[in-house]
């Protein structure tokens, strides 16, 4: 019962101050009064409730079946987004106030001018021997610039070109397919295109991958001295290209010559195009010299056996390559 | 009369500046045996530059039918798959012999190609019709077998590509047979591959993989090219960057003076 007393004697007081509040005097504003403009409130409210309902979409469309509306989502939350911006736009244009100022450049002062530069001129009055100084700091410039420069030598093999020779290859080493299986010179047909590596050996190697192409022996015009390298018409080459090093994957070879382009080991990268009948030589593209050939050899028992190691260095030609004889 | 003079005129100028397409039909197809019409197809479009009996025309190029000079590859032991594979996907016949086959209309109807496969194929044995089962391939084998052997030359996406002085054809349109008869005839310059080097099941898993390359699932809804990343993120700037550009200028303010 006092309870209910008490509020009512808070009512009255409250109704009876109503409106007598002491006036506090406004202080000065900052930024001008914008007028109230009630239709903008309420688009940038509808606005932000669009965005809220399509974010909400998000989850509710996850949870539906998730990997098959992957469109659909990204749509949502874009939406969401978008309304999200179309909000903060409209009450950036329409309710926050803006101004515009301009700040004039100062008039320069040609008197500060010549201070700075008698600055400069009497600071180097200390030295004496200019010319001296001035090579030797040249001097120190152009070492430091060598120093700079010289990681890019580690860009190839320039000194030590050993590596570039030295592959799993020896005579008598089984060629083996992608399956570590020795390949038989009777499987090599004509018109095929096979990959071999060494049997044994590490296939990372630059020099382990080989492809390997059957020719008509006629058709064979190898350089001097290579003669006995293409078994029944078998040739095996590095599989690097001799220009930046991709592997040699494409193969040409016409099912009908008289008409149709000659065969042709073509590298995927540049287009560098070799040709398996001479030797590897060059017929087309950016590489600057053949690609190796390996000398095979058929054992007693028919497989492909290496005849020995490359002649020339596998791999792309760094600097060294066309400067320098193997040491 | 005057406009039948105009077409006498006139056709012979057309017919030079038009490609030599079209094939030679017996009048009275559906008289015939399958084995006679196979012959006589043979005799009307093929003879010219594969000779009478599939000898071929190797060496000196022969006048051939119309004004070509004849010149083909013998098709003994071609086989009935060869056949097949090159009249369906229209590679023959060839208008000029020097031309690249490429994939194009088939002029020749269901049972004139059985009867041409049946006959061509009787000139000696050579590959059968291939019957692979990309259902029992796996993708993922596929995958893995066409990046080492297929995608030099067609791409992985097997968009097809170029080769040096060659183009290389898109797989899109290739059925799961005309994939197994290319890989076993290596059509034009395309190297074969036996089944020592790819097995039957091997083919299997490719055709499928082939297969599941030609209806990729986009999931971002336009796949650019399927080239990959590089060119959807230039896309995405590109585009984004512009959007952007455009809504600065409808919601910026110009100064005025």
């Amino acid at each position: 019962m006092s309870r209910l007393r008490d509020w009512l004697v808070s009512a009255a007081v409250l109704l009876a101050g109503r409106g007598r509040a002491h006036r506090r005097r406004e202080p000065e504003r900052i930024v001008a009064p914008t007028e109230p403009r009630p239709r903008s409130e309420l688009a940038v409210v509808f606005l932000l409730l669009l965005s809220a309902a399509f974010a909400a979409g998000v989850p509710i469309i996850y949870a539906l079946d998730p990997p098959r509306f992957t469109q659909v989502l990204g749509a949502s939350l874009g939406l969401s987004l978008a309304f999200l911006s179309a909000a903060l736009i409209v009450a950036g244009s329409r309710l926050i106030p803006d101004e515009q100022l301009e700040e004039d450049y100062p008039e320069e002062s040609s008197r500060e001018q010549a201070a700075v530069a008698e600055i400069v001129e009497e600071s180097s009055s200390g030295f004496t021997r200019k010319k001296l100084l001035g090579s030797v700091a040249a001097l120190t410039g152009g070492a430091l610039g060598v120093a700079f420069l010289t990681p890019a030598v580690s860009l190839g093999p320039v000194f030590n070109t050993r590596q570039l020779y030295d592959t799993p290859w020896r005579r008598g080493r089984r060629l083996v397919d992608e399956n570590g299986k020795p390949i038989a010179a009777g499987d090599v047909e004509t018109k095929g295109f096979y990959t071999a590596y060494p049997e044994g050996a590490d296939r990372e190697e630059l020099g382990s991958p080989l492809v390997v192409v059957r020719l008509d022996p006629r058709e064979l015009a190898l350089p001097a001295g290579r003669e006995d390298w293409a078994p029944e018409g078998i040739l095996a080459f590095s599989k690097i290209c001799t220009h930046a090093g991709c592997a040699i994957s494409l193969y040409r070879v016409p099912t009908f010559e008289p008409v149709q382009p000659e065969p042709a080991l073509v590298c995927p990268c540049h287009y560098s195009t070799f040709d398996p009948a001479t030797g590897g030589s060059v017929l087309f593209g950016p590489a600057g010299r053949p690609l190796p050939q390996l000398p095979l050899l058929v054992d007693e028992s028919g497989d492909l056996r290496a005849a020995g190691n490359f002649d020339q260095p596998i791999g792309p030609s760094w600097w060294g390559v066309r400067l320098r004889e193997p040491t | 009369m005057s406009l039948v003079l105009l077409a006498a005129f006139a056709a012979p100028a057309t017919a030079s500046a038009q490609e030599k397409v079209g094939i030679v039909r017996p009048d009275n197809e559906g008289a015939l045996s399958d084995s006679e019409l196979g012959r006589q197809l043979y005799a009307g479009n093929c003879s010219s530059c594969h000779g009478s009996n599939g000898e071929g025309v190797v060496g000196e190029p022969a006048e051939g039918a119309g004004d070509i000079q004849a010149l083909g590859p013998p098709l003994r032991g071609a086989g009935e798959g060869t056949v097949d594979f090159y009249l369906r996907t229209g590679y023959m016949p060839l208008p000029d012999p020097t031309q690249v086959p490429h994939r194009t209309r088939v002029l020749f109807n269901e049972r004139e190609i059985r009867a041409l496969v049946a006959y061509v194929g009787s000139f000696g044995s050579g590959l059968p019709i291939p019957e692979p089962q990309p259902g029992n391939g796996r993708v993922s084998e596929g995958l893995r077998l066409f990046t080492e052997h297929c995608a030099g030359c067609h791409q992985v996406v097997a968009a097809g590509g170029y080769v040096t002085d060659v183009r290389v054809p898109p797989l899109s349109q290739a059925t799961a047979r005309q994939i197994a008869q290319a890989v076993r005839i290596g059509p034009y310059v395309m190297p074969r591959f036996s089944d020592k080097a790819i097995s039957d099941e091997e083919l299997d898993s490719i055709v499928a993989y082939v297969q599941a390359a030609q209806h990729p699932h986009d999931e971002g809804g336009w796949g650019i090219g399927h080239i990959g990343p590089v060119p959807e993120g230039m896309v995405a700037w590109l585009l984004g960057g512009s959007l952007l550009v455009l809504l600065c200028a409808v919601i910026g303010k110009r100064i005025k003076q």
